[in-house]
């Protein structure tokens, strides 16, 4: 297998985007990663989209065919990758061993969904689309509703705690509040959202013990990157990122089949697989973008990823650890939280965000300092699909 | 303007007494503190300033909302509405919010509209509690009529607490009145009406005085800015 590069990354701010079409997003999107990638006329031999739900919202498909006209990339060959939230790593997945292979040399992934053109309700129904449809769906289980129920299975196992989820909550708000992609740029403060009795109004009850601060807002958004061969990115002559290691794993699609509910295999052997294959254990980790869909779930993937035993990921954060500067910066960009989830977009912004910490990029109040390593995971479903990444800078 | 005070005292309809609403704070998502106050028919010519650059935005209904808000107040200011009162969010002395209503009768209130000038910190919902504690455990009165005309607002007042269908028609037009009785806002109250009282001392004054305004960029940035929040 041939090693692959990123030499291309880019995003549009994530949030309500009523002015952009879907495929507006994902063209501004490519165009930034494009312009990134500094191929100038060349143009990729394949474009792969993640894309989850066009065809039940915006009632297009067939959406890469369309992209790569309107890109102007003809003849590259095109397809619409669907793996439900984790369609953007299983997109750059497709990306990335279509060049491993020796196929194709050049390659452009851009993932994005456009949610916010139906209502909450809606987009909430087309989500849980995903659960299992005679199992789940027909009794009106939503992803909150499962995450709700994770938790107070997690609570009681492990001894997590509200206190630990509000880390969660704080850190990644407030590193949303910095980034100009993140959906909600706002900071929270513990009083407003926790303490004070007038947190019942601020912060209601979404699916118990879940509060509205501990689920992730519905996105419009886009990100795309442009990969290729490590041959063609030393041409190019600035610093670049390879991707030493990637896993994925599956597990059943019903919550209710899994020996123990809490945990999450699919995760454990995404990131196990990612590790043999970069050859590098979670302590080589300097930044890590974890799929907090709700703040559970960042502690629950802390663990499953290996950066702390069971039952430690809610006190790392509560102890700072996985603050920027602490011992491992989880969500610098804000997360899911606050960055925002459109689901198709989600996997390859969250690799954008990596690459721009490893090509330290970022202003200081965002950027882990010397990041040479980062991980990704991007959770499919609830934990059936699981993608992880591990790229490594690298300086020409 | 020329005023006939003769004719005027014809035009201008008669006024059902209304107690005061008595100010609280609020302690906001974001560690913020809102004062909640009572607008006087002298306020109206600054709040009209903020809310005219909503006037012409498409987003969430503002237009329709802010262009009603703004003849209302109008009428109330210029005396040509019964028994309308108006009530204010702010946060270091800026404008965050108004709503107002008036009283059907003494027994029946009829809440007009909610404007939440900065957005994603439930201001609208504190305002449009506040609106019903004013009706209720204020002025005592038995049921308040309600019409959405945004998706946002029905799903945060018919939805939230939930509101009871009626086929009385409510004078804004559009569909039949929502209401809200004495049972449904009780049982209500503990999770969506918030607030202290006593406000302190500096806060109030930082409220009574001059009302603070973004200005319009700034305004139309917060309601329907890219981001959109």
């Amino acid at each position: 297998m041939r090693d692959v590069a990123i030499i291309g990354a880019g995003m549009i701010p994530f949030g309500r985007r009523d002015e952009d079409t879907l495929m507006d997003m994902l063209a501004y999107a490519s165009l930034k990663a494009l312009d990134d990638a500094g191929l100038g006329d060349k143009s990729v031999d394949a474009v792969y989209v993640a894309n989850m739900g066009g065809g039940m919202l915006q009632r297009q498909t067939a959406i890469a065919s369309s992209l790569v006209d309107r890109l102007s990339l003809l003849p590259a060959a095109a397809e619409t990758i669907e793996n439900g939230p984790a369609s953007g790593a299983s997109a750059v997945k497709n990306g990335l061993l279509a060049i491993a292979s020796g196929y194709y040399d050049t390659v452009l992934v851009v993932g994005g969904e456009k949610m916010r053109e139906v209502t909450g309700w809606r987009a909430t129904d087309f989500v849980a689309t995903m659960t299992h449809p005679q199992a789940e769906y027909p009794y009106g289980i939503t992803l909150p509703g499962m995450a709700g129920m994770f938790t107070r299975l997690y609570m009681e196992k492990y001894g997590v705690t509200r206190e630990h989820l509000l880390a969660i909550s704080l850190k990644n708000q407030a590193m949303g509040a910095l980034n100009p992609f993140a959906h909600v740029e706002m900071t929270l403060d513990r009083e407003g959202i926790f303490d004070s009795p007038h947190a019942v109004v601020n912060n209601p009850v979404s699916a118990d013990p879940l509060h509205l601060y501990d689920l992730c807002p519905v996105s419009d958004g886009a990100a795309a990157l442009v990969l290729c061969t490590v041959e063609i990115a030393k041409k190019i002559g600035k610093p670049y990122v390879v991707i030493a290691g990637f896993g994925q794993a599956t597990d059943t699609h019903t919550l209710a089949e899994r020996e123990d509910p809490t945990d999450l295999k699919a995760v454990t052997l995404a990131a196990q697989k990612a590790f043999a294959m970069a050859k590098l254990k979670p302590s080589d980790i300097n930044v890590a973008e974890l799929h907090d869909a709700f703040t559970i779930l960042e502690i629950a993937e802390s663990e499953h990823v290996g950066f702390f035993k069971k039952g430690e990921g809610g006190k790392a954060a509560v102890a700072g650890k996985t603050r920027l500067g602490g011992q491992i910066p989880i969500n610098v960009s804000g997360g899911l939280k606050a960055r925002g989830h459109p689901v198709g977009g989600t996997g390859v912004a969250q690799i954008v965000d990596i690459v721009w910490q490893l090509r330290h990029e970022l202003p200081e109040n965002r950027q882990v300092k010397n990041a040479e390593i980062g991980l990704t995971v991007n959770f499919g479903g609830f934990g059936n699909n699981v993608l992880c990444f591990i790229l490594r800078r690298v300086q020409p | 303007m020329p005023v006939d005070m003769e004719l005027e005292m014809v035009l201008r309809p008669p006024q059902i007494p209304m107690p005061p609403y008595p100010p609280k704070m609020i302690t906001l998502a974001n560690g913020k503190i809102m004062v909640i106050r009572q607008a006087v028919r002298e306020d109206v010519p600054a709040i009209l300033k903020s809310v005219h650059p909503c006037l012409f935005i498409e987003r969430d209904y503002y237009d329709i909302v802010s262009a009603r808000l703004y003849g209302e107040l109008l009428a109330w200011y210029r005396y040509r509405v019964k028994s309308e009162y108006c009530l204010m969010g702010q946060v270091d002395g800026y404008l965050v919010g108004i709503v107002n209503g008036r009283l059907e009768n003494e027994k029946v209130g009829m809440s007009y509209h909610t404007l939440a000038i900065d957005r994603g910190l439930r201001i609208g919902s504190h305002l449009f509690a506040a609106k019903m504690e004013y009706h209720l455990d204020f002025m005592g009165q038995d049921e308040i009529l309600i019409v959405a005309e945004s998706p946002i607002g029905f799903r945060r007042w018919m939805v939230e607490y939930p509101l009871e269908a009626t086929k009385i028609p409510h004078e804004l037009g559009g569909g039949d009145s929502y209401r809200l009785t004495r049972e449904i806002y009780l049982k209500a109250k503990p999770r969506l009406v918030v607030g202290d009282r006593p406000v302190p001392q500096e806060l109030m004054d930082e409220a009574m005085a001059d009302i603070k305004f973004a200005d319009d960029d700034t305004i139309r940035e917060r309601i329907a800015g890219l981001k959109g929040r």
